[in-house]
């Protein structure tokens, strides 16, 4: 689980600039992509936007429940755990996001 | 918290518990569950009692439920425990142990108990019955201390029974009342084979004889057994294998209504509406089962009911019969007799020890009865449950499914039994026969379904699908649970079919996905990545222009109007109309190629520009740089019209098949179909755009056009089938048209237009397009008016703000 208490929270948009079921990419210098999703009732995670399997960005799959399948093979990770749907194994890591105000933040590991 | 409900189960076999299982699945918190069960075993493979007896496999290898099972879903199982009573007013269930348990629903899965002869001294020492994992053990010590078994019955049981105790050494006699031995699974001639072939083994067969008696010598043990008419012969283990009984002794008592089994409605309800009961203890509709891959339905159903979801009826089961006595493989489906009003088609090699007869009504298959050869049996069987027409099929139908077109990606294996283990089965995903049997064996699965999400066989092209579904019977046999699509769930999220969802959303007027998820009582909240794009297609194909494309709800490439890949970027391929361009449009590829670090620009299959490697952040100015309409080489929808030069320039051309690809595409863009479909046109019948091998294909002859249709050249290789012949390019535009929009408004979501015929018939296609010129008009009608609601959406995307957003990143 990633450290709340050792993270810095970045301030990346507002709700609305997410579509419900759906996701946007969030850039990272010199690190992997993190993608921010939004659930249909408004809950929003953020996971590494690269699936466990092969790679996928997660960011352009199709998102239901608390859940996003894969884009490249339907592989379904859980957005808040970080793990694949069973029979599947395997994992991904999870972010730390807070919407205040409508404003998303993103907390991510200092230095 | 609110109290649980309490779910008592009398029984603990096959039936009882997956139907524990599926409501699990549905309502993992309803209920408080206890299960009594009077053997001292968790829920085993009863079906696999055979390799137990004859050694090959072990009582740990065939429990499909470990204690383990009940403890983690909160089950209390009290095994080793007869239910004495059942007091209805009261609603408890009281144990011999004294325990008395309340119910608000009751489940009877009481299974059912070997029939016993009535003859004098069927109760000495050594007469056993076959039934349960004790008269397996009793059989196996019988076979270390004795020598001469008897058999009585020559039905299912009493051969595997018999083949087991020759097996462990025994000198076996087969008893059979009748005059051919499984009367009830083959045919007078399969039987003969049958029995030629094990008594080759050594088995001995006695038939008919009824037996009259079971002598006993003066320890009170079976010493031999006594004919009508006085013939006697010895024996030290009498095995009674004459049939099975419904166990309704319990339900009887406490007043519910039997006939034969315990009756219930399509609901799997008794007389008592909190007593559901499934399994073998069953008579619906005047049937009781005896086999598991009914039981599985049932259980299914009455999980659905359970849960308090209160959809799904059993409507009865097609059986079919697979077994294995001693290496000789049997399969028998439907009205394998046949009798008025059918004919059969039959092949007869005695000598090669194979049998095959094929029963057929009104140009349907409705029975199959297979011996020595077997391979085809789940083709058969499914043929029959589909109820499809088979007149075009009628020829090769003998020689199976492998006889009928080519398959790739399994090395043209065809046939499952004779692979080996290592053999790949999958291509997409390199998955060996090996790997799916010890799924099948290790995690008890019993659908094609289980065994794509456990070793991704069949779950990318599917073209191994049919193997696979092979595979699956001959490990567990008749508890292999094959549908086909059109009987089977859309997905996890909803019992419904495809056919059912389509129904609904047309007669009941749905237009949005949240309604109609509503109305049909989806189970999550907003449905998972298989249901929301099928629902999303049948909105729009059923209601253009009232239901609203959800973006949300199709796949990352119908999102983003491009093919994802492998590394996350995307292809682009822009709309040649014909596979014609021109030197304009050629340059400003290459401008776009340059300016964007396109890395790889390639020709595709269908006469277009494909350029690889496209940033998803590029996409919409990639778009208005070219400044051409999208291809649509992403969506399930009108893909490409390839033709060839035809009469413009060609020498052999009769017609102007270019201008005719033109038109035909210019006449389709945008058409959101179930499936991707292609077109080809030709201008002779040298046929150089491929048009045979295309969902809709047109040649062209000097007297007019002809059309083909349901042509594939994917996974499997499929010759399109003559359609129609007319003389104007109008009539190809009509024909065309209204050919793809009964498709889109009948076929179910991801159906190829191969899958779609071979489902209805190209029969029902003809009486719609070609033989209804009224029908055909309004086809083409409302194929025009979906048509008139779709625009570019390359164009639309370019740079517009909402749209475009999702193609730009965030930074931190």
């Amino acid at each position: 689980m990633p450290q709340a208490a050792a993270c810095q929270w970045h301030s990346i948009c507002h709700i609305d600039e997410i579509p419900p079921q759906g996701a946007r990419v969030v850039r990272r210098p010199g690190q992997h992509d993190v993608a921010v999703f939004r659930t249909r009732d408004d809950q929003v995670f953020a996971v590494l936007d690269r699936c466990p399997h092969k790679g996928g960005p997660l960011s352009a799959g199709l998102v239901h429940g608390r859940s996003v399948a894969c884009p490249l093979h339907g592989w379904v990770m859980d957005l808040a755990s970080g793990q694949a749907q069973a029979p599947d194994e395997g994992c991904v890591q999870t972010f730390p996001v807070k919407v205040e105000g409508g404003a998303v933040y993103l907390g991510l590991d200092e230095d | 918290m609110e109290k649980k409900l309490k779910l008592v189960m009398v029984g603990n076999g096959m039936a009882g518990v997956r139907t524990l299982e599926e409501l699990l699945k549905l309502a993992p918190d309803l209920y408080d569950i206890t299960v009594f069960g009077s053997e001292p075993y968790p829920n085993y493979n009863r079906i696999l009692l055979s390799p137990v007896l004859t050694g090959e496999q072990t009582l740990r290898d065939i429990v499909l439920n470990d204690e383990d099972w009940y403890r983690a879903n909160g089950i209390d199982l009290r095994m080793n425990c007869r239910v004495e009573r059942i007091n209805r007013a009261r609603r408890t269930v009281v144990g011999e142990d004294g325990s008395e348990v309340p119910y608000d629903r009751l489940l009877l899965a009481t299974g059912s108990n070997p029939f016993i002869l009535p003859v004098p001294g069927n109760d000495l020492d050594g007469v056993v019955t076959f039934r349960d994992i004790r008269d397996v053990n009793l059989m196996i010590e019988a076979a270390r201390t004795h020598k001469r078994a008897v058999v009585i019955g020559g039905g299912l049981l009493g051969l595997e029974a018999a083949s087991g105790l020759a097996a462990r050494g025994m000198d076996v006699s087969v008893v059979h009342l009748g005059s051919g031995l499984l009367d009830r699974q083959l045919d007078p001639q399969a039987a003969l084979l049958l029995q030629g072939s094990l008594e080759a083994r050594g088995l001995k067969f006695l038939m008919p004889r009824q037996t009259e008696a079971l002598l006993g010598n003066d320890q009170g043990r079976v010493r031999g057994v006594r004919f009508a008419g006085g013939e006697e012969i010895e024996a030290d283990l009498v095995v009674m294998a004459v049939g099975i009984r419904p166990n309704t002794e319990l339900a009887e008592r406490c007043g519910l209504y039997v006939n034969r089994g315990v009756v219930v409605s399509d609901t799997l309800q008794t007389y008592d509406p909190l007593i559901y009961a499934v399994g073998e203890c069953v008579s619906h509709r005047g049937t009781a089962y005896g086999l598991v891959a009914p039981l599985f339905e049932q259980a299914k159903v009455a999980a659905n009911h359970l849960a308090l979801y209160g959809i799904g009826r059993y409507e009865g089961s097609v059986t079919s019969t697979k077994l294995k006595v001693t290496g000789i493989d049997v399969f028998s489906a439907g009205d394998f007799l046949g009798g008025q009003g059918t004919e059969a088609i039959t092949l007869a090699d005695p000598v090669g020890g194979v049998y095959k007869k094929l029963v057929l009504k009104d140009d349907k298959l409705v029975g199959a009865c297979l011996y020595g050869d077997t391979a085809d049996g789940a083709w058969y069987f499914r043929l029959i449950r589909e109820g499809k027409r088979i007149e075009a099929l009628r020829e090769q139908l003998m020689f199976g499914e492998s006889a009928i077109g080519g398959d790739t990606g399994h090395a043209g294996e065809n046939r499952a039994i004779g692979m080996a283990d290592s053999a790949e089965v999958c291509g997409c995903n390199g998955v060996c026969k090996g790997t799916i049997v010890k799924a099948i064996r290790e995690k008890g699965l019993f659908t094609v379904d289980e065994i794509k999400k456990h070793t991704k066989a069949a779950s990318s092209c599917g073209s191994c699908t049919g193997l696979v579904e092979q595979i699956l019977i001959n490990c567990v046999g008749g508890a292999a649970d094959v549908k086909p699509k059109s009987e089977k769930a859309v997905c996890g999220c909803t019992d419904l079919t495809h056919g059912e969802v389509r129904k609904a959303i047309r007669e009941h007027h749905l237009v949005t996905i949240a309604g109609a998820m509503h109305f049909m009582e989806w189970r999550t909240p907003d449905g998972c990545a298989t249901c929301r794009p099928a629902l999303n297609y049948y909105l729009l194909s059923t209601w253009p222009g009232e239901a609203r494309d959800d973006g949300q709800s199709r796949l990352a490439n119908e999102r983003m109007h491009a093919n994802i890949q492998k590394d996350g970027t995307y292809s682009v391929v822009p709309r040649m109309w014909g596979g014609v361009t021109n030197p304009s449009e050629l340059r400003r590829i290459a401008d776009v190629a340059d300016k964007y670090a396109i890395p790889l620009v390639k020709v595709t299959g269908g006469q277009r520009i494909d350029l690889l490697g496209v940033k998803k952040e590029d996409l919409p100015k990639v778009w208005a740089d070219l400044d051409m309409p999208s291809g649509h080489a992403y969506g399930k929808s009108l893909r490409t019209v390839k033709t060839c030069v035809g009469s413009e320039f060609c020498r052999f051309g009769t017609q102007d098949s270019t201008a005719m690809g033109i038109a035909l595409e210019k006449d389709l863009v945008g058409m959101w179909s179930p499936h991707k479909v292609k077109l080809a046109v030709s201008g002779c019948p040298r046929n150089c755009a491929e048009s045979g091998i295309k969902d809709v294909g047109i040649i062209a002859v000097d007297s007019g056009w002809e059309l083909y249709v349901g042509g594939n050249g994917g996974i499997k290789t499929e010759v399109a089938q003559f359609f129609a012949k007319v003389k104007t390019a109008e009539e190809v535009l009509e024909y065309s048209g209204a050919f793809l929009q009964l498709y889109r408004e009948e076929a179910f979501y991801l159906e190829r237009t191969v899958h779609y015929l071979a489902r209805v018939g190209i029969e029902r296609a003809k009486a719609r397009v070609v033989e209804d010129a009224a029908g055909r008009a309004e086809l083409y009608a409302r194929l025009k008016f979906a048509l008139s609601f779709e625009a570019d959406p390359w164009e639309a995307r370019r740079d517009a703000a909402p749209a475009a957003r999702e193609f730009h990143s965030l930074t931190v």
